[in-house]
């Protein structure tokens, strides 16, 4: 038994006991309903923060590791544990999941039980997905979670919601199969399904992978990740599920589901097949950048909320991609931290979003306009939130794209001007989106007989304002748990013993210009930014 | 001295290694000979008895699993191969037993023959998958083809059920020509007809233009039996047709002992001259795949959509015949069990579904089920995800098995055919779902009316899956060591 016991197996299944709770119950007990998924939800949410006092800082491997033999016939294992990457996704996991379920109190009122028994459900692949350190678990989790999120949205969205749903599940599953089919490639080349022992057979040269076989296989995983990211021009599922999903599916999807996609590249792509990573590395840079653009410019002629706000997903995690794929330890905690500030932001844009619909059933921007008036706290919060999207420093957002770019300038200076561009852009399209909301008089006449923020509501909004403040100014809490992950993840990403004819001169002379940049850039980074860690 | 009358263990073996077509068959003709002297109203006791004949069955293969070895000269061969196919063929028959007791009331035709020859259809079916020789493997199948004949049109008032059996007996027909005159044209090349005697010909000789013949006539043959393209053509038409849960017998058994033979003898037989007829599995395989996903798409009847999406299933299971290994043959057998009983459980629910006179068969017609018959429709939701190929479920687990095949035997283009395909499979079995859970009620549902038999046939179908799909490694060990000792020989 493992001096943690089974807490991360606690974590992820934990919620499986509020599922069987919510089917005990009888079909009116509406409200009880609601409380047991908070109530499960809110537990978890405590368990999990028991991940931060047992993890140890300075260890760049797995914790909390555990590990059965589930099937024999091939060996597969429930193998799970995390590192300084997964374990601040499993807490936004666990952080998010009760804020949707409270933010679904008064909106869901037809299938209750259904309702948040899917959510649990999601919530377990969710933590399955980023525990798990066995391929074929990792895509068991990632599979089942697509139904939970399916049902959401074809359930309990809005408008054309059959078609979002369906085109949400036949994107993904498209690019999954074809990770399956590169999964088992990878096991019949290695022998093994548990990614440290894959690691380990290619790090030491023990299992030698050609060219070609390692760019398919880098091929079939990133089509899979860049379809959830989801990297430009992978993107179109992602406004027609936002803008039908109900409002906690909005939030867990932008908030934690599009992390998988990001998430997988980071621990999948990049040490599994670092030749192939390096190569194409300039395409999905580039990728990236049209996506942080396009997102961006798309976004700000959107007119309704809800598409907006998904349009900046699009753009804002082009961001991640490119961090990620600029291969500095820099660029890569701001990538993760990134992808943790995105979640928070974007899950409360789609919160306030979802009061608002709440109280007039409607996205369209021109709808609403002058709510300051009416609503002054629901609407400063709002403003907080947008801030913390754009950027603003000592929020959030600021941290993630700061370190982005300041990693990405040091390796590619066009790419960082390019991508510069996009921070930019989101000031514009957020800003305006808020002064066509909130600002000016109140354009429509029945607008100013809306409530203010109920006590419900206000306890959302100041939780998550709070976490965007505490992660603006508390970053360095975050990220030097994150460092030694990402650092050993660049070493994963060397193999001294694979030279030969197909390792062109440039991305290994790139490699140790890594390490040497590497060490300079502490210091760099500590003088432009007091709130970098180091 | 030698005494005066002798045991004759030889015999005595004999009859074990063929316990359960013996209980089988012995229960037909029990039901033959009671049937006219019950009265109408307890028909059913037929069935109860056809059902206690299955279980007995299922208890014979533990005898006849005890005495493993070549019985009657090598005719049939008792060995865990063929103890696996019986596993199958058995409790798919039980299982429709049990689904058939409330369908045959409502149609009227509640009749001790139907029972009988289900009996007599799996007894056929076990001789399939045990038999190690041509001609009685032809036996096999002329039995359970007859009476399957007769299952397809036993609703004999309705036109459909006439066309379904009279389409099925005369391309099926056709289809045991081919075969029986591949297995002439082989036993002309070969001089015999013993599955391994052929093979012990051909490891010395080179390939002559009749045993390609021949060859090609038994792939022809078994094609139409396992339903895979171009011989597929009956297939929806038949499965429409046919009575609910004779389809669902039809779409699973006789496939899993056709695959069978046609396992054993591609990979025993005629394994040395795999070159002849390696392209023509691996063409075969994608058609199917192809033709069954993409005719499946545009179907608005359910009976027909399960049916294109059973020849889709043979092709997947071609994907793991072409990887010519003992991976590939143990993956298909897991795969065959898998399927059986998904495909069984889509159409069990399909038989409560559908009401007197089959009248709600439209994928429409579920509109709302979701909400009114929880039970049912996340029962036929566990199997369309499961045909899908989604975890927790046997199709996966499956699907897994037959891509790692094909993998291992670097059949990577013929792999990523077949997962490209099970996104197009993915369209339209979830489309059934959107119609049960994400559209409102057309019709009211009748509250439930069947009770017993029926659901406890869904029920074991459901676990089935689940268990394959969770647990799947003592099935898989099993299906690699007898395919293992298959080849081996």
């Amino acid at each position: 038994m493992p001096p943690h016991g089974h807490l991360l197996s606690v974590i992820t299944f934990l919620p499986l006991l509020g599922v069987v709770a919510l089917l005990c119950l009888r079909a009116e007990d509406r409200t009880w309903m609601r409380r047991i998924a908070l109530a499960t939800a809110l537990a978890d949410l405590v368990i999990s923060l028991l991940l931060l006092p047992g993890f140890h800082m300075a260890d760049s491997g797995y914790q909390f590791r555990e590990t059965f033999s589930w099937i024999t016939a091939p060996p597969i294992f429930y193998n799970i544990g995390v590192d300084g990457i997964s374990l601040f996704l499993i807490l936004l996991t666990t952080f998010l999941t009760p804020l949707a379920i409270l933010c679904s109190w008064v909106s869901i009122t037809e299938r209750v039980r259904e309702f948040f028994i899917m959510m649990l459900v999601l919530e377990v692949g969710l933590i399955g997905v980023f525990a798990s350190l066995d391929l074929f678990l990792f895509f068991f989790f990632w599979e089942v979670m697509l139904i939970p999120m399916y049902f959401l949205i074809g359930i309990w969205g809005h408008g054309r919601k059959i078609y979002a749903a369906v085109k949400f599940i036949l994107y993904t599953m498209l690019g999954s199969i074809l990770m399956l089919v590169a999964i088992i490639w990878l096991y019949n080349v290695t022998h093994s399904f548990e990614l440290p022992d894959i690691l380990a057979a290619l790090q030491s040269g023990t299992v030698q992978v050609p060219m070609k076989t390692e760019m398919l296989m880098f091929g079939a995983f990133f089509l899979a990740f860049a379809i959830k990211v989801p990297l430009f021009p992978l993107h179109t599922w992602l406004p027609d599920a936002h803008t039908e999903a109900p409002t906690a599916g909005s939030v867990i999807l932008a908030g934690v589901m599009l992390k998988l996609g990001t998430y997988g590249m980071l621990r999948f792509c990049l040490p599994l097949f670092p030749e192939a990573s390096h190569r194409l590395a300039p395409l999905i840079a580039t990728l990236a950048i049209i996506g942080i653009v396009y997102g961006a410019l798309v976004a700000m002629v959107q007119t309704n909320m809800k598409r907006l706000i998904a349009y900046t997903s699009v753009s804002h995690l082009g961001f991640v991609v490119l961090g990620i794929f600029a291969f500095s330890s820099i660029s890569i905690q701001g990538a993760i931290f990134q992808m943790l500030s995105h979640g928070v932001s974007t899950g409360g844009l789609f919160l306030a979003a979802g009061m608002l619909y709440d109280r007039r059933h409607t996205y369209e921007i021109k709808e609403y306009g002058g709510l300051a008036t009416p609503l002054p706290n629901l609407m400063s919060f709002f403003l907080f939130i947008c801030l913390s999207s754009l950027a603003l420093p000592m929020l959030n957002g600021f941290v993630g794209e700061f370190l982005i770019l300041v990693g990405v300038f040091e390796q590619h200076v066009a790419w960082a001007a390019w991508a510069t561009s996009g921070a930019v852009l989101s000031a514009t399209y957020l800003l305006w989106m808020y002064q066509r909301v909130a600002l000016g008089e109140v354009t429509v006449e029945r607008n100013n007989e809306l409530a203010d923020a109920t006590p419900r509501e206000k306890t959302i909004l100041v939780v998550v304002s709070v976490a965007i403040l505490f992660m603006g100014v508390a970053s360095p809490l975050f990220t030097r748990r994150m460092q030694p992950a990402t650092e050993n993840l660049l070493h994963q990403m060397d193999r001294p013993h694979s030279s030969g004819p197909v390792l062109a001169a440039r991305p290994a002379a790139a490699r140790s210009g890594d390490r040497a940049v590497l060490a300079n850039v502490p210091a760099a980074a500590l003088e432009r930014a007091p709130i970098v860690p180091r | 001295m030698t005494p005066l009358m002798q045991i004759p263990y030889e015999q005595l073996d004999n009859a074990y290694r063929l316990a359960p077509e013996i209980v089988l068959c012995a229960s037909g003709i029990l039901i033959m000979l009671i049937d006219p002297f019950t009265s109408a109203p307890r028909k059913r006791l037929m069935g109860w008895l056809g059902f206690v004949g299955m279980l007995g069955a299922l208890a014979a293969l533990g005898v006849s699993s005890r005495h493993a070895g070549a019985a009657y000269s090598g005719l049939v061969m008792v060995d865990g191969f063929s103890l696996f196919m019986h596993a199958i063929v058995i409790v798919v028959g039980a299982l429709v037993m049990l689904g058939s007791f409330h369908y045959l009331d409502e149609e009227r035709v509640q009749r001790g023959e139907y029972y009988a020859l289900i009996l007599f259809a799996v007894t056929g079916m076990c001789i399939l998958s045990g038999a190690n020789e041509l001609v009685t493997a032809f036996l096999g199948l002329e039995m359970s083809s007859i009476a399957t004949y007769i299952l397809a049109g036993f609703r004999r008032t309705a036109l459909k059920s006439n066309e379904a059996s009279l389409k099925y007996f005369l391309l099926g027909s056709f289809a045991t020509a081919f075969f029986l005159y591949g297995i002439a044209m082989v036993y002309g090349a070969t001089g015999q007809t013993g599955i391994p005697a052929i093979a012990g010909v051909l490891a010395s000789a080179s390939p002559s233009p009749l045993l390609v013949l021949g060859v090609g006539m038994i792939f022809v043959g078994l094609g139409f039996k396992v339903v895979i393209a171009p011989f597929q053509i009956y297939a929806p038409d038949v499965y429409e047709g046919a009575p609910t849960p004779v389809a669902g017998l039809l779409a699973s058994a006789p496939k899993a002992a056709t695959f069978a033979l046609l396992l054993r003898v591609f990979y025993t037989s005629f394994s040395t001259v795999g070159p002849l007829w390696f392209w023509a599995v691996w063409i075969a395989a994608v058609l199917s795949m192809v033709v069954g996903n993409f005719a499946a798409l545009t179907q608005t009847n359910v009976k027909r959509m399960l049916a294109y999406s059973s020849i889709a299933h043979a092709g997947y299971i071609m994907v793991a015949f072409a990887a010519l290994t003992a991976v590939g043959m143990a993956a298909a057998l897991f795969y065959l069990a898998a399927y059986a009983l998904m495909k069984l459980g889509a159409f069990l629910v399909v038989t409560e579904l559908g009401g007197t006179g089959e009248k709600r068969l439209e994928i429409k017609d579920y509109a709302g089920l979701g909400t009114q018959q929880p039970v049912l429709a996340a029962c036929f939701a566990l199997f369309l995800l499961s045909l899908l190929g989604l975890p927790l479920t046997g199709g996966f687990v499956g699907k897994f098995y037959a891509f790692q095949a094909g993998l291992d035997s670097r059949l990577v283009w013929l792999v990523v055919i077949a997962a490209l395909n099970t996104i197009v499979g993915a369209y339209y079995y979830l489309q059934v779902i959107v119609v049960m859970y994400f559209r409102e009620p057309q019709t009211e549902f009748p509250a439930q009316r069947t009770g017993g038999p029926l659901r406890v046939a869904l029920m074991a179908c459901a676990i089935g899956v689940i268990y394959l799909g969770v647990f799947p490694s003592r099935v898989m060990h099993y299906a690699y060591a007898s395919a293992q000792a298959l080849l081996s020989r």
